[in-house]
């Protein structure tokens, strides 16, 4: 019978050393909401693992440089509480929490749902629409990453052997900044994304568009950044014009599969209202602050 | 109308019926058990020694086994039993099951074990023993089953080609005149009608005509399959299961196995759920082979996957529905076809949809044919009003469609045609005391019906008629010696069925309910009971436990007799005590009294009844529902819904409210996102609650319910059985809803949001 060896390191290079012993049948536990499904399964036949719940870097939420920097181990329910960071990124934070049961949220992470690497991951659109970056450890030290270049395809990642993710970094906002995500589930919870989708976008005084980002999930092997989306915005009072032709640059994004949890067809649609809805938030959240 | 005002209204009936304990409340004797997390379901059961069993299943959705080679499971450490269908006894095509409803043996040991070929991806092939799970899952992965892939067929209409892959060289279609000489996946025709349609429709001013097709669906129940099986040296085999009938379980596995029914004892474990699912057996047989060569006992519990892959469903299947009318409403004509997937072996419920389409209709000229086929997907089994809901959303689609074209109200075009006391079914009988109308009315008059409707939101109508059944039953009763009483009956209490009994036993005795005190015995402690299923519990074995409460009363009455010295006769039983109506002072001696001193009258008192039950009351029932629709998503919101049912008398209105409300939620669920999804080599895609989507508790207002009492003739209290009824109008109710909010015409069934999509935006 196979043996697993599991550890809890309490610091980061601690942790970055046994993951580097365990090699590539490593894997680390965060929440453990996808792992420990996928272990009863038997997807996953890890022979190492490291739970980094206990790294205090891991679990923190702390303002800095005007931003937040969220620890990547931090649970959807404790996210969901801090009002700070509701305040300026409420759709980072709904993106989360639209995550699994009430459960789940007690458990589950940013880090782990971007490193699960799924393309339906809810909190990830929202975090590159923010901009987000990461701080990664591993054996040659720490780096820092934009969140859109660390899932490649479904299930993989740009993390090399022995590194993990250890803090986000969500940055500060101008006035006149909103973002909202929206995902498309036939259900009402409990659900996996048939498509997602995150904007954000700050005004200037006069209610023009001066920055903008759209996300999109579920439409492709992995997370969008879809550049034409922001180009619809920026420089626009956000009419309808604007709004159709973020539409018209969600769904000329998408490159996604029909499985059966959607058609081509349906997910490139429903990308395009999704976007349009979600900027219609995110504008109406900017317009207020 | 909101759950209190329902609350007033249950009461006052309650006062105005004259009972005592029929029709209130009492909490549930298995509730705190329940609640508490200590009653013991299929997967508690847990004994000295005992090994996991594990079933190893097919991945090709049609194919021959060439080989099975357990040689390497065998050698494992650990591996005490392996069993595959050289196990079992070859059982004949003429072997028929005694008591319960007809089925194929030879099918069903087919079905729990692949003989020569495996007919669905997850068919079972072999079935291990070991003293871990970790070890079982091994040895699993150590059987080399070596197939031959052969083509396969899901589709019923598909499967009926003649070019079609052949799953039975032996399968010839019955009820075709002449007979077929060559074999073909359909295994029977059938048809039910009066009068002349083609008569009918010439003389209709409106014809609508429709095809409809609908998706396999499972039963969802929470508790998967799960048994406990201990074959000891004597040849005797106790097994441990959750199922719907103790009996049913007994007599299936001995059959299977090949063993006397004595051989065989069945104790039932709680049942977390079953809606006609655990009507049959799929794991105990193996368990008791397993047990059988390995001496020790073998437990199998099922994952979910194996839940979707290899039980249940039912059936998926085409419609095709055609009703004439006059101008003015009548229904001059109703024609029905319908094609239904039985899964791999025969016995789709195609006749019941055929039966009951039109039931609800007094209508002069109607024809129903449906043909059961075999395709590559499990064999069904029975799922609440079995075959009623797909002919349901076919009939009062069409209904709606045609009081659209006749612009008449759909609530008043079911009421000039609704089928009343009299009226001649087109299925055979004729109705005695029925309810339809009054549901309809109840529906016309509910405040739901007027209420204003919010952009994008339609309102949808639609109704369902189910038989109902009664048959053998058995109760028995020991009236302790402080005077309380036990009320045993040996069926598994799916939706508050010991509530119903104690309740019934309380009313006639005259007792307090906290006074009696329900308990479901095993096979060897009963008389024989058929199982739980067509809602036939609470009439049915309700009926022994009232005469079984009778008799308990006989005895009572000839024990104070006794004491006092006067004729039985003489003796009143009243308010659970008996009067001695010789007496000037109305000298009484109460249950608990004559209990007290039963040794010294004459020694224990019980009392029995075996009764076959009779005089089942059919149910009918109407549903509203208002749907909203996302017209750029094409997803569908359920905003309000209202149950309404004839439901004889409710003996305890909170059950029954509950099973309206469930039935509804599982009608939804089919209409609008449940269905089995294959991939194009014939394995199902979405075995789990993640992708076979179920409404969630937020997906749904909360369901209202209107209990219509029209006692039936046929039981004391009046009871009719309402478990069924309420899942037979959803799926029509929500497409007529969505019809009237997006303006399409849904046929094609689930309502998911792409399809819908698609739809609206064709009809741009």
């Amino acid at each position: 019978m196979t043996q697993i060896q599991f550890s809890a390191p309490t610091s980061v290079d601690d942790a970055v050393r046994q993951l580097t012993d365990g090699g590539s049948a490593a894997k680390i536990l965060a929440g453990g909401t996808d792992l420990l499904v996928q272990l009863r399964a038997g997807y996953a036949r890890p022979t190492t693992i490291v739970d980094i719940k206990r790294i205090p870097e891991l679990r923190q939420i702390k303002a800095e440089n005007g931003g937040f920097r969220v620890g990547a181990a931090v649970a959807g329910a404790e996210l969901s509480e801090h009002a700070e960071v509701k305040n300026s990124w409420p759709g980072v934070v709904e993106g989360l929490d639209l995550i699994g049961s009430t459960q789940i949220q007690g458990r589950a992470s940013l880090g782990g749902n971007l490193c699960n690497a799924s393309p339906a991951a809810d909190s990830v659109p929202a975090m590159i629409a923010a901009a987000a970056t990461c701080t990664i450890a591993g054996p040659g030290g720490q780096r820092e990453a934009n969140v859109e270049d660390i899932v490649t395809a479904p299930g993989q990642t740009s993390l090399g052997e022995g590194e993990f993710i250890v803090s986000f970094f969500l940055p500060a906002r101008p006035p006149h900044s909103g973002d909202a995500y929206l995902r498309f589930i036939p259900r009402t919870e409990m659900d996996i994304a048939v498509v997602g989708a995150g904007v954000s976008l700050s005004l200037d005084d006069g209610g023009k568009c001066v920055a903008a980002r759209l996300a999109l999930g579920a439409v492709a092997p992995r997370p969008l950044l879809v550049e034409d989306g922001a180009k619809a915005l920026i420089g626009t009072m956000v009419d309808d014009a604007a709004l159709a032709k973020l539409s018209a640059a969600a769904s000329a994004a998408c490159n996604p599969i029909d499985d059966k949890r959607g058609t081509i067809e349906y997910r490139t649609k429903v990308a395009g209202v999704l976007a349009r809805r979600a900027a219609e938030i995110a504008l109406t959240r900017a317009r207020a602050n | 109308m909101g759950k209190e005002e329902q609350f007033d209204t249950a009461t006052q009936s309650v006062e105005a019926s004259g009972y005592k304990v029929v029709g209130t409340r009492p909490i549930r004797p298995d509730g705190i058990e329940k609640v508490t997390g200590r009653a013991n379901f299929g997967a508690d059961c847990n004994l000295p020694g005992m090994l996991v069993g594990r079933i190893i299943r097919s991945p090709h959705a049609h194919a021959r086994i060439v080989s099975i080679n357990t040689d390497k499971a065998l050698a494992l450490a650990g591996v005490k039993a392996v069993v595959t269908s050289a196990d079992f006894p070859e059982i004949g095509p003429k072997a028929r099951g005694a008591g319960e409803a007809p089925v194929s043996f030879r099918d069903m040991s087919r079905n729990i074990m692949a003989r020569d070929k495996a007919l669905y991806d997850g068919h079972a092939v072999a079935a291990v023993a070991a003293t871990t799970a970790a070890i079982a899952d091994q040895a699993a992965a150590l059987i080399e089953v070596e197939y031959e892939v052969l083509p396969h067929v899901l589709d019923a209409r598909e499967a009926m080609k003649p070019d079609a892959p052949l799953l039975h060289d032996d399968l010839f279609t019955k009820g075709l005149d002449p007979k077929p000489e060559t074999p073909s996946n359909v295994s029977q025709r059938f048809e039910f009608g009066i009068g002349d349609t083609a008569a009918g429709f010439a003389a209709a001013d409106v014809i609508v005509e429709h095809d409809f097709t609908t998706q396999c669906v499972h039963q969802g129940y929470i508790e998967t399959h799960a048994c406990v099986a201990n074959t000891t040296e004597d040849g005797m085999s106790t097994v441990w299961a959750s199922s719907q009938g103790q009996f049913m379980v007994r007599n299936y596995s001995a059959t299977v196995c090949g063993m006397d029914i004595t051989k065989v004892r069945v104790m039932p474990a709680e049942i977390g759920g079953g809606f006609g699912g655990k009507t049959t057996v799929y794991l105990e047989p193996v368990a008791i082979m397993l047990s059988k060569k390995a001496g020790k006992p073998v437990k199998i519990v099922m994952n979910r996957e194996d839940v979707f892959r290899a039980t249940g469903p039912t059936s998926g299947g085409h419609a095709h529905a055609k009703i004439g009318a006059k101008k003015d409403g009548t229904i001059t004509a109703g024609e029905l076809t319908m094609e239904y997937e039985a899964g791999a072996f025969p016995g789709s419920p195609v006749q019941f949809g055929c039966m009951t389409g039109y039931a609800p209709y007094d209508i002069e000229n109607v024809k129903a044919v449906g043909f059961d086929v075999v395709v590559n997907r499990p064999k069904v089994a029975a799922y609440r009003a079995p075959g009623a809901p797909v002919a349901a959303f076919a009939v009062e689609s069409a209904l709606d469609e045609l009081a659209k074209k006749l612009g008449m109200d759909p609530i008043a075009l079911r009421e000039k045609n609704a089928a009343t006391e009299g009226t001649q079914a087109a299925y055979g009988p004729k109705f005695q005391r029925i309810g339809y109308l009054e549901t309809l009315q109840a529906a016309k008059n509910h405040p739901h019906y007027s209420a204003p409707l919010g952009p994008n939101q339609g309102r949808g109508v639609a109704s369902g008629f189910w038989f109902n059944i009664g048959g053998e039953s058995s109760a028995a009763m020991h009236v302790n010696e402080d005077g309380t009483v036990e009320v045993v009956t040996a069926n598994p209490d799916i939706g508050g069925s010991r509530a119903s009994m104690g309740i019934m036993a309380a009313e006639v005795l005259g007792i307090d309910v906290s006074q009696v005190k329900p308990l479901i015995a095993d096979t060897a402690s009963s008389a024989y009971s058929m199982l739980t299923g067509g809602s036939r519990v609470t009439f049915a074995v309700g009926k022994a436990v009232c005469e079984a409460a009778d008799d308990v009363v006989v005895q009572l009455r000839e024990r104070a007799a006794k004491v006092w010295d006067v004729d039985i006769e003489a003796v009143e039983w009243k308010d659970g005590a008996a009067i001695n109506t010789k007496s000037d002072s109305g000298e009484s001696l109460s249950l608990k009294a004559i209990a007290n001193t039963a040794g010294k009258t004459g020694g224990p008192i019980s009392g029995k009844a075996n009764i076959n039950a009779t005089g089942a009351g059919p149910g009918f029932g109407t549903h509203i529902c208002d749907i909203e629709v996302d017209p750029e998503t094409g997803r569908s919101s359920v905003v309000r819904y209202t149950a309404i049912q004839d439901v004889g008398t409710a003996i305890h209105p909170s059950y029954v409210e509950g099973q309206l409300q469930g039935g509804a939620v599982q009608g939804i669920g089919w209409a609008l996102n449940e269905e089995y999804i294959y991939d194009d080599k014939g394995c199902l895609q979405n075995g789990g609650f993640l992708d076979y989507r179920v409404p969630v508790a937020s997906d749904l207002p909360m369901i209202d319910t209107v209990l219509v009492e029209v006692p039936n003739p046929g039981h004391r209290f009046g009871v009719r059985g309402v478990g069924e009824v309420p899942i037979i109008p959803p799926l029509a109710a929500v497409a007529n809803a969505v019809a009237a909010a997006a303006d399409v015409r849904m046929t094609d069934l689930p309502i998911s949001p792409p399809k819908l999509l698609a739809a609206i935006d064709g009809a741009k």
